[in-house]
């Protein structure tokens, strides 16, 4: 089967300023693809290039089998959209919102109400249905935008930061929904920069920093391919962290040592645990825990996803 | 068959507006009904007083009424160029959303001119009513008189659309108000004939698509016959909304889909 998407030497300039530079990748039907990476990245600039609002520099792109600078109204009555940012119209309610949407597709509105239906019970907004957008939570934004995007039953589904700004039990809330659209075999291209949520949702994923593909793969074939299996978080009191690091070398197959804390990569945390002790450092807090797609991250740019 | 894209800009657009319907009829209503009291009965009485022949031969408050007519429209056409444009590139993003669907930039500014047009038919047909209330000219001829403002709302709509579109920060549109859209209205020749204005000035106030618009429906409720040949008014105010429309779509492009 041909890919859904396939981009080849993808590039997209602003003046000057290169925010995607070259970049190769493809997606499969029903597949669940991820762009990890920190803010600037140029994941959004992929994303509406993708979307068909954003004309290509140079490349090709072909999403759907269609071109999206020729092609771009065909091609976005077949996606979904959803944006970073929240653009439902805050005077309307939830089911005007949803109406509005659905005509921009042409559907008749018979059919637009029952998709209303389905959505909003999918979403989990039934009886908010006509409370005004305004009022609701940004949880319950995202997920209207969320409903509002599959209003035309897309062949895939962009959604850009699905969960930035919400409270970790709304980010719950909403991986539940998206994991049901996964499972439903949807194909979803999801940018963030949150390694959890690409953990949780990625079949497939690229790491994407300075414009450019470091690193492309499963979530879990990626975190084997660059970090050891196992992670030794310590912190020092303010100041002595500098001054004992010289010391870190055999510790661990590799070290980090970020502004806070040092982070020693190892096959075995309570071996290294045990040599922390017996070379005699003394850090403030010890944490051992699975390697992340963070690491990965770390790994490949030297810096971490959140600054 | 499928609806043409801007016919479902329209449509949102009036989705919308079904939510402040009644405040907007209300004083689609009443604004007439206050101008032509104050300035048409109440100053036009003295006006008529002082000038026992007419103003170009006929009351004051028939002379004013379909400049006022005009005026009316392009004031609205102005508001709906201005600040629903900027909520809709800046603010709610609201355009952001609707490109993101089938609709491109050219058939957006083609839907929201649509609207704007279906803006000012509502205010300026409810503004030929009163008129007629007012038994300034028969019902009939006061509505023939909407087709020039109708051409003159959409001339601005047009104008303050691609004006807005093109303002990184909303401290342009007050100043865009106080010192283009209000001395156009004043100034126009609705409340007087332009012939009055210091000679340096005339031709500005002829340049304005607002005089063309005022020419012509007071042609058609007096009978006056303009200063310039009608169709060629006609032809000018069509090319501001031509131009100003398709002076809209680059930066709309450039800001909406970079």
């Amino acid at each position: 089967m041909p890919p859904l998407i396939h981009a080849r030497g993808l590039t997209k300039r602003f003046g000057d300023f290169t925010a995607v530079d070259g970049i190769d990748f493809a997606v499969a039907e029903g597949e669940s693809f991820g762009f990890l990476g920190p803010n600037g990245a140029g994941k959004t600039s992929t994303m509406r290039m993708i979307g068909a609002v954003s004309p290509i520099t140079e490349g090709t792109l072909s999403v759907l089998g269609l071109d999206p600078e020729h092609q771009g109204p065909q091609l976005r009555s077949r996606l979904g959209v959803v944006p970073q940012e929240d653009n439902l119209d805050e005077e309307l309610t939830v089911f005007d919102n949803l109406m509005m949407y659905g005509r921009y597709f042409d559907l008749s509105r018979a059919v637009i109400r029952e998709r209303i239906d389905e959505l909003l019970a999918f979403v989990q907004l039934t009886e908010k249905r006509h409370s005004k957008v305004d009022a609701l939570s940004g949880g319950m934004k995202r997920r209207l935008t969320i409903a509002r995007g599959l209003i035309n039953e897309p062949d895939l589904l962009i959604l850009d930061e699905p969960t930035t700004g919400l409270d970790p039990q709304a980010r719950h809330v909403l991986w539940d929904r998206l994991y049901r659209l996964k499972q439903q075999g949807v194909t979803l291209i999801i940018t963030t920069h949150y390694m959890d949520e690409a953990e949780q949702l990625c079949d497939r994923l690229v790491v994407m920093d300075k414009a450019k593909i470091v690193a492309e793969g499963s979530p879990r074939a990626l975190i084997e391919q660059y970090a050891p299996r196992e992670v030794v978080e310590v912190r020092f009191p303010a100041g002595v962290l500098d001054d004992v690091a010289d010391r870190f070398e055999d510790l661990a197959s590799r070290t980090e040592v970020l502004a806070d804390r040092a982070l020693f990569y190892t096959d075995d945390a309570e071996e290294t645990i045990a040599g922390i002790a017996a070379a005699g450092l003394e850090p403030e807090t010890i944490l051992a825990r699975r390697s992340s797609l963070e690491d990965v991250f770390l790994r490949l740019t030297g810096r971490s996803l959140i600054d | 068959m499928a609806t043409p894209l801007p016919f479902r800009v329209f449509e949102s657009e009036a989705r919308v507006y079904r939510r402040t319907w009644r405040g907007s009829v209300i004083s689609s209503f009443l604004n007439p009904v206050l101008y032509l009291a104050a300035m048409g009965v109440g100053l036009g009485s003295l006006v008529d007083q002082n000038l026992p022949g007419g103003i170009e031969g006929v009351s004051y408050l028939t002379f004013l009424a379909p400049g006022l007519l005009v005026a009316n429209a392009m004031q609205t056409g102005a508001g709906e160029g201005a600040w629903k444009v900027m909520a809709g590139i800046k603010w709610a993003k609201t355009y952001h959303a609707k490109l993101a669907t089938p609709v491109g930039v050219p058939s957006l500014v083609a839907g929201h001119m649509l609207w704007s047009g279906a803006r000012v038919l509502m205010v300026s047909v409810i503004f030929a009513m009163i008129m007629a209330v007012f038994r300034v000219a028969p019902l009939l001829q006061s509505l023939l008189a909407v087709g020039p403002a109708l051409l003159v709302g959409l001339a601005m709509a047009a104008a303050t659309t691609s004006f807005t579109a093109r303002l990184e920060e909303p401290t342009g549109l007050p100043l865009f108000f106080r010192f283009v859209v209000i001395p156009m209205f004043l100034f126009s020749g609705a409340f007087f004939p332009i012939t009055q204005l210091p000679g340096w000035l005339q031709p500005i106030a002829l340049a304005t698509p607002m005089y063309h618009g005022v020419e012509l429906s007071r042609a058609i409720v007096v009978g006056t016959e303009p200063a310039v040949t009608w169709w060629v008014s006609v032809l000018y105010l069509v090319a501001w909304i031509a131009f100003g429309a398709a002076f809209a779509i680059a930066p709309f492009r450039k800001r909406l889909t970079p």
